[in-house]
C-alpha cells in the first residue's frame, strides 16, 4: 500500500487494516508523521505535534487538555502552559487504541468563524491557500481534509465544528448538548460548548461518538448514557423519513451558487426516498443577536479565572477578539443593562427552542445549507467582526436550542466544498447520522481530495 | 445603542481589562455597532416567555460528597507563575 493510500483510509478501515495486519501501527504512524512534516508548513493546521507516536493517530484541537502535551486554546495567555491531566475524551479515546499525533490549531478559546483569531498564525483550506478553513475548529478541519490524521476532535459552540468541516470538505458532528462530557475542554461558553468528531466518513463519526459520549461524573449536563446504535438504520433508501426544510434557511444572504448546490442534495435525499416538507423556522432572524449575548455573557465569566496566578499569562496577552466578546459579556450582564439584553436574549432561545420543537412535530431531520458561502478570503472579514459573525446564521440556532448536527460534503462551488447540515432531535444523533450515511454512500463527494 | 469612550473604559475596568486608548476607541465603535445589531431582539414579542438559561433544564446536579482522587501538590502547581512554600504566589490583596 503506497503511503498516500494509507493516508486516504477512513478510521473503519484503518482499524481493519492493523486488524488484518495489512500494515502495522508503527508504519501507519510513521506515514502519517512524514505526511505532516510535508504538509503542515504550508497548511498550519498543528500548532504541536508528536515527535514519537503510537495507536491510531488522531488531531485533537488545541482547546481539550492532554497530559504533558502543550495545550494553548490559541491563546498567548495559555503559551506554555502544560495540563496536569487529560480530559475525559482523551483518556476515553486512548483505552481505544487512539493516540494524540498532534494538537491542532484554533480560534483564541475557539472564539471565530476563520480560524484567523488564533494566537498562533491562521490555518489555511487545503482546497485553496488563499482561503479560510473557517473556525473555529480550524486546524482540526483542515488536518483532516489533507489526510494528515485519521480523524480529530472538534468544539462545536457557536458551528465551530460544522462550520468548518463544510468549508473543508470533510463530515462534523455537533452532538447534541449533554452527549459527551466537557472536562478537560477549556470553557468557553457553557451552556452551548459540545466536544464531537470531525472525520472522513459519517460511519466515523458514529465510531467516534461511541467512544467519547457518556457521563463521567464531571460534567453536570453530561447525564444521559452514552450513544449507542439501537435501530437498524435505512440501509440503501430513505424510505418512511420526513425531511423537513426550513424556508428561512434560504433567504437573503444565502450564496446561489451554494443554495443550487444544497438543493440538488434535497433533491436526492428525495431520490433516495425520503419526504420533503415545508416547515418554519420564524425565529431564525433573531439566533445571531440572542446568541452573541449569551455565549459573550458565558465568556466573560469563563474568562475571568486568567488571572497568572494559577497558570497562564497576565490579562493584556488575551487577542482583539477575546476581549470584545469579554467586554460585550461584561456590558450585557452589568447592572442596568441585564434584563434589556441578557434576560431578553435568553427569552430569545426560548423562541428558537419552541421553533425546533413545532418543526420537528412534522419531520424526522431539518435539512438545510451549514454556510451561506463557501470558504472567503484570508483577510477579507477580519476588520469587522459583525460580518464575520453573521456567517453563522444557520449553525447558531440548533446551538441555542441545544440538539444535534451534521455536516456532511454534498458538492461544490468554484471547486470550494459545500456541506449539507442535518439537524436531528435532542439527543436524536441516530437519524441524522443515519441520514448523512445514506446519502454518503449514494453520493462521492466525500471521496474527492484536495490537490496540495 | 452606542457605547461611549467613557462607558468602554468602565466595562474594561469590570472585565479586569488592561486597554490602551486606540483599544478603547476602537471597542467604542465595534461594541456601538454590534448592540445596534442586537438591538433587533426587541421587536421579537416575549412577554409571554420563560427565559431558557440552559436546554437540558438540569439543576442542583450534584455527586456524593466523597473525596475522590485528585491531583499531587505538585502537579496542580506546575503551571503557576510564581510558587512559594508550595502554595501560589499572588498579589497582596489589602495594602500594607
Amino acid at each position: 500500500m503506497s503511503d498516500s493510500d494509507l493516508t486516504k483510509l477512513t478510521l473503519i478501515e484503518t482499524i481493519k487494516g492493523l486488524k488484518n495486519k495489512q500494515f502495522s501501527g508503527e508504519e501507519l504512524n510513521n506515514t502519517y508523521r512524514e505526511r505532516i512534516k510535508q504538509l503542515n508548513p504550508k497548511l498550519n493546521a498543528y500548532l504541536w505535534t508528536a515527535e514519537k507516536s503510537s495507536g491510531i493517530p488522531a488531531a485533537i484541537k488545541d482547546i481539550i487538555i492532554t497530559k504533558n502535551i502543550p495545550t494553548t486554546a490559541g491563546s498567548k495567555i495559555l503559551e506554555g502552559f502544560i495540563p496536569p491531566y487529560d480530559a475525559t475524551v482523551i483518556e476515553r479515546l486512548k483505552v481505544k487504541g487512539i493516540g494524540v499525533v498532534g494538537k491542532t490549531n484554533c480560534d483564541e478559546f475557539a472564539m471565530g468563524s476563520s480560524g484567523e483569531n488564533s494566537a498562533y498564525g491562521v490555518a489555511k483550506n487545503s482546497w485553496d491557500l488563499s482561503k479560510v478553513p473557517g473556525g473555529s475548529s480550524s486546524g482540526s478541519s483542515a488536518a483532516v481534509a489533507s489526510d494528515m490524521c485519521v480523524f480529530a476532535l472538534g468544539t462545536d459552540t457557536g458551528g465551530s465544528i460544522r462550520q468548518p468541516a463544510s468549508l473543508c470538505g470533510v463530515v462534523g458532528l455537533k452532538p447534541s448538548y449533554g452527549r459527551v462530557s466537557r472536562y478537560g475542554a477549556i470553557a468557553m461558553a457553557s451552556s452551548f460548548d459540545q466536544i464531537g468528531p470531525i472525520t472522513k466518513t459519517v460511519a466515523d463519526a458514529r465510531q467516534v461518538l461511541e467512544w467519547i459520549s457518556g457521563p463521567d461524573g464531571y460534567d453536570g449536563n453530561c447525564v444521559e448514557e452514552g450513544f449507542r446504535v439501537k435501530g437498524k438504520g435505512y440501509g440503501e433508501n430513505l424510505k418512511g423519513l420526513k425531511v423537513g426544510i426550513p424556508k428561512e434557511y434560504f433567504g437573503k444572504g444565502l450564496d446561489q451558487g451554494v443554495e443550487k448546490v444544497v438543493r440538488e442534495a434535497i433533491k436526492k435525499l428525495e431520490e433516495l426516498g425520503a419526504e420533503i416538507v415545508e416547515v418554519t423556522l420564524p425565529h431564525t432572524e433573531y439566533g445571531i443577536a440572542a446568541y452573541y449575548i449569551i455565549m459573550a455573557s458565558e465568556v466573560s465569566s469563563n474568562l475571568a479565572k486568567y488571572d497568572g496566578i494559577r497558570f497562564g499569562g497576565t490579562r493584556d496577552k488575551f487577542g482583539d477578539e477575546a476581549k470584545r466578546r469579554i467586554m460585550l459579556g461584561t456590558f450585557a450582564l452589568s447592572s442596568g443593562y441585564y434584563d434589556d439584553y441578557y434576560a431578553k436574549a435568553a427569552r430569545v432561545r426560548t423562541l428558537i427552542k419552541e421553533d425546533f420543537a413545532k418543526a420537528f412535530e412534522k419531520c424526522d431531520v431539518i435539512v438545510g445549507p451549514v454556510s451561506p458561502t463557501v470558504a472567503w478570503n484570508l483577510g477579507e472579514k477580519t476588520q469587522d467582526p459583525l460580518t464575520m459573525y453573521l456567517s453563522d446564521a444557520y449553525t447558531i440556532p440548533a446551538s441555542l436550542a441545544g440538539i444535534p448536527g451534521l455536516s456532511v460534503p454534498c458538492g461544490f462551488v468554484n471547486n470550494l466544498p459545500v456541506g449539507l447540515q442535518i439537524l436531528g432531535k435532542y439527543m436524536d444523533e441516530e437519524t441524522i447520522l443515519n441520514v448523512g450515511e445514506v446519502y454518503e454512500k449514494a453520493t462521492s463527494w466525500h471521496k474527492e481530495k484536495p490537490k496540495i | 445603542m452606542k457605547l461611549t469612550a467613557d462607558q468602554v473604559k468602565k466595562v474594561a475596568k469590570l472585565a479586569n481589562l488592561p486597554l490602551s486608548d486606540e483599544e478603547i476607541e476602537k471597542y467604542s465603535g465595534q461594541l456601538s455597532k454590534i448592540l445596534d445589531y442586537i438591538d433587533q431582539l426587541n421587536s421579537a414579542d416575549t412577554s409571554e416567555v420563560e427565559p431558557t438559561f440552559n436546554v437540558t433544564g438540569l439543576s442542583n446536579v450534584l455527586r456524593e460528597d466523597k473525596v475522590g482522587e485528585s491531583l499531587p501538590q505538585e502537579e496542580a502547581l506546575q503551571n503557576a507563575s510564581q510558587v512559594k512554600d508550595g502554595f501560589f504566589v499572588t498579589k497582596g490583596v489589602f495594602e500594607e
